[in-house]
């Protein structure tokens, strides 16, 4: 295949580093600095070996956020990437992931499609997990889940699918969406010429009116949040510092036990 | 109320997790009347006898996928009986890769809401609420489907007690893939089991994990030498997966497995949001951490605020020396 072209599917997370909290609708506080996904830098890096596997062709990434954060976006374009296209719609708080893979099916749509559409098999803050499958079928393509490695030749994909005890080999025709597993490729990081050039390159920001979706946020979703009550807590342990004996302590804890 | 559960075979016998679910669903269908129907994808001739006994009065079955992905062929063999006319109000699935895959074509094809990494589900009048931890299991939020049904909801392993009520065979119905156009055109043309010895992780009495505080995959094998002894299995967090040390297979945690042994030793492990909702539920904790700030010991039992590559060796060779 001369031209490879692959759309990557990013969501902008608040850092996972900080305790997330909940907003005053139970949904996460997205209101902070919002940064790449740490899930998608490798569907981003893997995008962009298969492109250049085939010789030609461009990466693009498509995001949806209630606001107009960009800053994960321009990670990934540091990376590599061409272009992006932002779907940016205070209307889109409280969205479900029915509706997500709806607006990002809309939004690949209007960019024109792919050869291959790359996800994460789920996010880092709301793992609902299903928005790689539910877009696939928005778009009425075959998909390959929880692929862990990825080949294209004559355009049919070939991937190893990670299985509960092992893995599949797995052989699709493109056009195709796949989830990719986390640890797949080494996401490259971004160059200091790459971070300068990601400020250049080109962010189409559109909202879910213009891609013609309608009943979005939690008008479209067939959820909703009844209570959040706080998980009965584990006593507190023996917590002791390793003087050198530290290990009679366990060995005299299974023995209580009665396991040795 | 009709409950679909989504029901799935390894090695000849429904899995552990879908047998949970028949279980809940049958308590569930007692309790507000209404029956429960296993879906099956493939051949369900095997199983159909212990599917009725853990409640299911009736088994669809796909018949042989022919190595299609069960997530676009099962989906639309389930979408062809409810346009047949039989529509279930709920249809539960295990939190697995093929019960995910299924539910997100079916929420498509049906353009229902999905809700997924459930621990509990109510049933008060109408109203359907399930339950999901976050933040580490710390939080539990509860939340409701509105609209019409089906509602779609996927369980976590070990959410419930399997517990046989003792029914006949469930009867099976044919219930046949249809032509799927593109969306069939993913195809497994291999298999590959990695091959494990010892008890099974989601099965063991004992578990002992390693994260990434083993320092290198070559220290690992302290992890395997210690389960071994105590007859337990080896686990990893995600961190140590990701980095290439060991198999997914043996992954803990919220994208792993759901263990809930009688003990469970975290060796280096921190105890991300990831790991901790797959192993809190153990019934005994001991962590072995350098860090004494780490979140494992906010769960441990038994905390040992030490380098794992000092306590590990010497915990091996005082149960060596035990014989």
């Amino acid at each position: 295949m001369a031209n490879m072209n692959v759309i990557v599917c990013v969501k902008q997370i608040p850092d996972p580093a900080t305790p997330g909290a909940l907003g005053s609708d139970n949904t996460l506080k997205r209101d902070g600095k919002l940064i790449l996904d740490e899930s998608d830098s490798y569907g981003v890096e893997m995008a962009l070996q298969l492109v250049d596997a085939a010789g030609g062709g461009e990466v693009s990434l498509v995001s949806m956020a209630p606001n107009g954060e960009v800053s994960g976006m321009r990670t990934a374009l540091a990376m590599g990437a061409a272009k992006g296209t932002l779907v940016s719609d205070p209307a889109l708080q409280g969205s479900d992931a029915l509706t997500t893979a709806k607006v990002l099916g809309a939004a690949i749509q209007k960019m024109g499609g792919a050869d291959l559409i790359i996800a994460a098999t789920e996010s880092s803050d709301g793992y609902t997990g299903t928005v790689p499958e539910q877009l696939a079928e928005v778009l009425g393509l075959p998909s390959v889940t929880f692929a862990k490695k990825v080949t294209i030749a004559g355009g049919t994909l070939e991937a190893h699918r990670q299985t509960e005890d092992g893995y599949d080999e797995v052989t699709c025709a493109l056009p195709a969406v796949i989830s990719v597993t986390a640890g797949v490729v080494e996401p490259r990081y971004p160059s200091f010429k790459g971070i300068m050039a990601a400020k250049g390159k080109p962010i189409d920001t559109v909202t879910a009116a213009d891609l013609g979706v309608i009943s979005v946020g939690w008008a479209g979703a067939g959820q909703s949040i009844v209570s959040v009550t706080q998980a009965e807590a584990r006593a507190a342990g023996e917590i002791i510092e390793d003087d050198g004996e530290g290990f009679a302590k366990i060995v005299a804890y299974l023995e209580n036990l009665k396991v040795i | 109320m009709n409950i679909w559960v989504f029901s799935q075979e390894a090695s000849g016998a429904p899995t552990t997790a879908t047998l949970e679910l028949l279980t809940k669903a049958r308590t569930l269908a007692a309790s507000v009347g209404g029956n429960v129907t296993a879906f099956v994808g493939g051949d369900a001739s095997a199983i159909a006898g212990s599917l009725g006994e853990h409640g299911a009065a009736k088994v669809y079955a796909t018949g042989d996928l022919g190595g299609k992905l069960p997530g676009a062929a099962v989906s639309a063999a389930m979408k062809a009986v409810i346009d047949g006319g039989d529509t279930p109000d709920l249809i539960m699935f295990p939190q697995t890769t093929e019960g995910r895959d299924i539910m997100s074509r079916l929420s498509v094809k049906l353009d229902r809401t999905v809700l997924t990494n459930n621990v509990d589900i109510t049933v008060d009048g109408g109203a359907v609420s399930v339950t999901t931890p976050i933040f580490g299991g710390n939080v539990l939020v509860s939340t409701a489907f509105s609209g019409a049904g089906p509602f779609l909801a996927a369980f976590r392993p070990k959410s419930f007690v399997a517990e046989s009520a003792g029914g006949a065979a469930a009867a099976i119905t044919a219930a046949p893939v249809p032509e799927l156009g593109a969306t069939g055109a993913a195809q497994v043309t291999a298999v590959h089991v990695e091959a494990t010895s010892g008890p099974k992780l989601d099965e063991a009495a004992i578990v002992v994990s390693g994260g990434r505080g083993l320092g290198e995959a070559a220290k690992y094998e302290m992890v395997e030498a210690l389960a071994k002894l105590l007859n337990g299995a080896p686990g990893a967090s995600r961190a140590i997966v990701d980095a290439g040390w060991v198999p997914y297979s043996y992954q803990v945690g919220q994208t792993g497995k759901v263990v809930k042994p009688g003990v469970y030793i975290a060796c280096g492990i921190s105890g991300a949001t990831q790991h901790m909702v797959g192993m809190k539920g153990s019934k005994n904790i001991i962590a072995i951490n350098k860090d004494k700030e780490a979140p494992i010991f906010g769960i441990a039992d038994l905390g040992i605020v030490g380098d794992v590559h000092k306590v590990l060796p010497k915990l091996i060779e005082a149960l060596q020396s035990r014989g």
